[in-house]
């Protein structure tokens, strides 16, 4: 909210905020409309130029900020914020919904989710409340692990796993310090310190093939942060090769599944992606499974162990056995 | 927009609001600063302007025509400016906090901090989110469709967009009166009435080619009652015969795999024999492709086909 389009809407809120929060300092109320100190300061002069038709002294609203220390009078006018807009009550409403139907993951005391909803809606009126009924979020939320997960989350007990990771044909033991659950695009993941790889993991949990929750307490290193998974989960490494593939109709699938780098449309539903591929072996594998549906064009040598792959794999089969 | 017009708009709001009796156009450009040294016409387009922006931003403006009077009046009702008065429980909050998190691009996540910020500037305290830092629920809405389908949804209104059926080469232009959009296992689906094949539909937004045009008014979809849109998205669950496939996998290799089986037994020449539920032929040749030369499917005859098949397509 700190572009100069959105200073209209941002002052109709501040005003009230500053209402509500009488001596509220300077610095915690820039922080909670996203500004820099100095935005803020700049805010509040154009708020203190302004008032009722007159425009005297008595008429403009009065703003002092001695000592960080935000003193408003005189406004109201506009002591209330504006009410919600449809967009606003029904994204907040759909975010609701979606965790009321995920009992298994946010548990929320007592029935906190239908008596918020229900006010908000009071407090936005029906259009809202028809436009978010019309919008739903299925999460894929109940994997066999997730009961003992949450077990040891409540009391930060170490995890056992035996992880399946599908792009290497891998089943790894792991022990596992966790740390939180995380769901994007429907699925569930534990998101935990993982002391095979010495460093923060993402686990899904319905490739999570056995858990056990261990007598020993999750004792994460300082260095355990949160991943950001503003962007997804995949996070190929920029580093990583560049493999371009070119895919069928059938094929299109890559392009949604895995973050790619540039898609190209070569007509008749054909694509070229180009994509980072973690190693060679994962490449390899993708395009054996696309078989048909797709091929590797560059780089040359990749697209050579492809086909010398298929060919050994295919010699299995020249028998009937 | 320049400082001097927000101070404008904001003088004019507090005008309005303050107002008891609707005020002309006349009567606004001698109280709000900003207005005054204007030709009548130039006075006259930037009004028009200043109140189409208010009314964009959810500011209602009301017009009253007093028939002993010229010109209408204007003023701001206070009931239908401000947000109600709303009070949460320190539980309630906290869920509101997290909700607000849930969404991931900017169209949403920007609506659903907005609100936020209005409900902390009403007095709602929004403290830790439940759970603080334990779940982190994400909804994303990556496909370029999406914002043009919210606002159909909201606005009801009809939409044409070309759409390229599943595996399929060619593209089409659909014609459809949008019902709501879901998202199932991470992917959103337009469900509606498609004119052209005078049916319900659901539609996977990443298929959709190009932009979304809206056609006709706002105002004139209706939603049929008892539609059910989750299930408008939802496969058929057919129950599928699962069956069981025998793979020849290479001593050493595919450690996931032999996780995965039923039973291995060790055979011989440095092989195992595996057993392996599956429903989805398809699927099951998909992933032993994926292995290369370290499995070969025995049987079932169109499992080892499919792999076949995917094989030399890959050799091509």
């Amino acid at each position: 909210m700190s572009g100069s389009a959105d200073r209209l809407p941002r002052l109709l809120a501040l005003v009230p905020y500053l209402m509500s929060h009488p001596g509220a300092q300077v610095g915690e109320v820039a922080e909670v409309f996203g500004l820099t100190e100095k935005q803020l300061i700049d805010d509040l002069q154009l708020v203190w130029m302004c008032g009722l038709p007159g425009h005297t002294p008595g008429d403009l609203i009065d703003v002092s900020w001695d000592g960080g220390e935000i003193i408003i009078d005189n406004a109201d006018t506009i002591a209330r914020p504006l009410r919600l807009g449809i967009d606003e009550a029904s994204a907040l409403l759909v975010a609701l919904r979606t965790l009321a139907a995920t009992p298994e993951l946010a548990e929320v005391p007592g029935d906190a989710l239908p008596r918020v909803m229900a006010k908000l809606e009071r407090a936005a009126g029906e259009a809202a409340a028809a436009v978010s009924s019309q919008v739903a979020v299925d999460v894929d939320a109940a994997p066999d692990a997730l009961p003992r997960v949450r077990d040891a989350l409540t009391r930060r007990r170490r995890l056992s796993l035996r992880y399946y990771v599908p792009g290497r044909d891998e089943v790894t033991p792991r022990e596992v310090d966790p740390m939180r659950v995380v769901v994007v695009d429907g699925r569930t993941y534990l998101e935990g310190w993982c002391y095979r790889a010495e460093a923060m993991r993402l686990f899904r949990l319905d490739r999570v093939l056995g858990v056990d929750v261990l007598d020993v307490p999750a004792d994460p290193p300082a260095e355990a942060e949160p991943i950001d998974v503003t962007q997804g989960v995949f996070r190929p490494s920029p580093t990583d090769e560049l493999v371009e593939l070119e895919v069928t109709p059938a094929g299109r699938w890559v392009a949604e599944y895995y973050p790619c780098e540039r898609v190209t449309e070569l007509g008749e539903g054909r694509l070229r992606v180009a994509l980072r591929a973690r190693d060679e072996d994962w490449i390899v594998k993708l395009a054996l499974r696309l078989g048909e549906t797709g091929r590797v064009v560059a780089p040359p040598a990749m697209a050579e162990t492809v086909r010398g792959e298929a060919e050994r794999a295919l010699a299995l089969y020249a028998h009937q056995s | 927009m320049s400082r001097r017009k927000t101070e404008r708009l904001l003088n004019l709001v507090i005008c309005l609001l303050a107002t008891r009796r609707p005020l002309s156009a006349e009567q606004i450009r001698q109280a709000v600063p900003g207005y005054d040294r204007d030709g009548d016409e130039a006075f006259q387009r930037m009004f028009e302007r200043d109140k189409n922006e208010l009314r964009e931003l959810g500011i209602p403006i009301d017009v009253v025509r007093d028939p002993w009077e010229d010109e209408p009046g204007y003023r701001i009702e206070r009931e239908s400016y401000e947000l109600p008065e709303i009070t949460l429980e320190a539980d309630e909050a906290a869920v509101l906090g997290l909700a607000a998190q849930v969404w991931q691009r900017a169209s949403l996540a920007e609506a659903a901090s907005g609100a936020l910020l209005k409900l902390r500037a009403g007095g709602v305290d929004t403290d830790e989110p439940v759970g603080a830092g334990a779940l982190e629920l994400r909804v994303d809405t990556r496909d370029p469709a999406f914002p043009a389908l919210w606002d159909a949804v909201r606005d009801r209104r009809v939409v044409r967009f070309d759409y390229r059926g599943a595996g399929s080469e060619s593209v089409r232009t659909r014609t459809v009166e949008p019902w709501g959009v879901v998202s199932r296992r991470g992917r959103w689906y337009l469900a509606g009435y498609d004119r052209d094949r005078e049916a319900p539909r659901a539609f996977r937004l990443s298929r959709v080619a190009g932009p979304v045009t809206p056609v006709g008014r706002p105002g004139v979809v209706r939603v049929p009652g008892g539609v059910d849109l989750r299930e408008m998205v939802g496969f058929p669950e057919e129950p599928a015969e699962e069956r069981v496939a025998l793979i020849r996998v290479r001593r050493g290799a595919c450690q996931g795999l032999r996780q995965l089986a039923g039973a291995v037994r060790e055979g011989r020449d440095g092989w195992d024999e595996a057993e392996l539920a599956f429903t989805d032929s398809e699927r099951l040749a998909g992933w032993m492709a994926s292995l290369g030369a370290d499995v070969e499917v025995v049987e079932p005859p169109d499992a080892r086909d499919a792999v076949i098949r995917r094989l030399k397509g890959a050799l091509s």
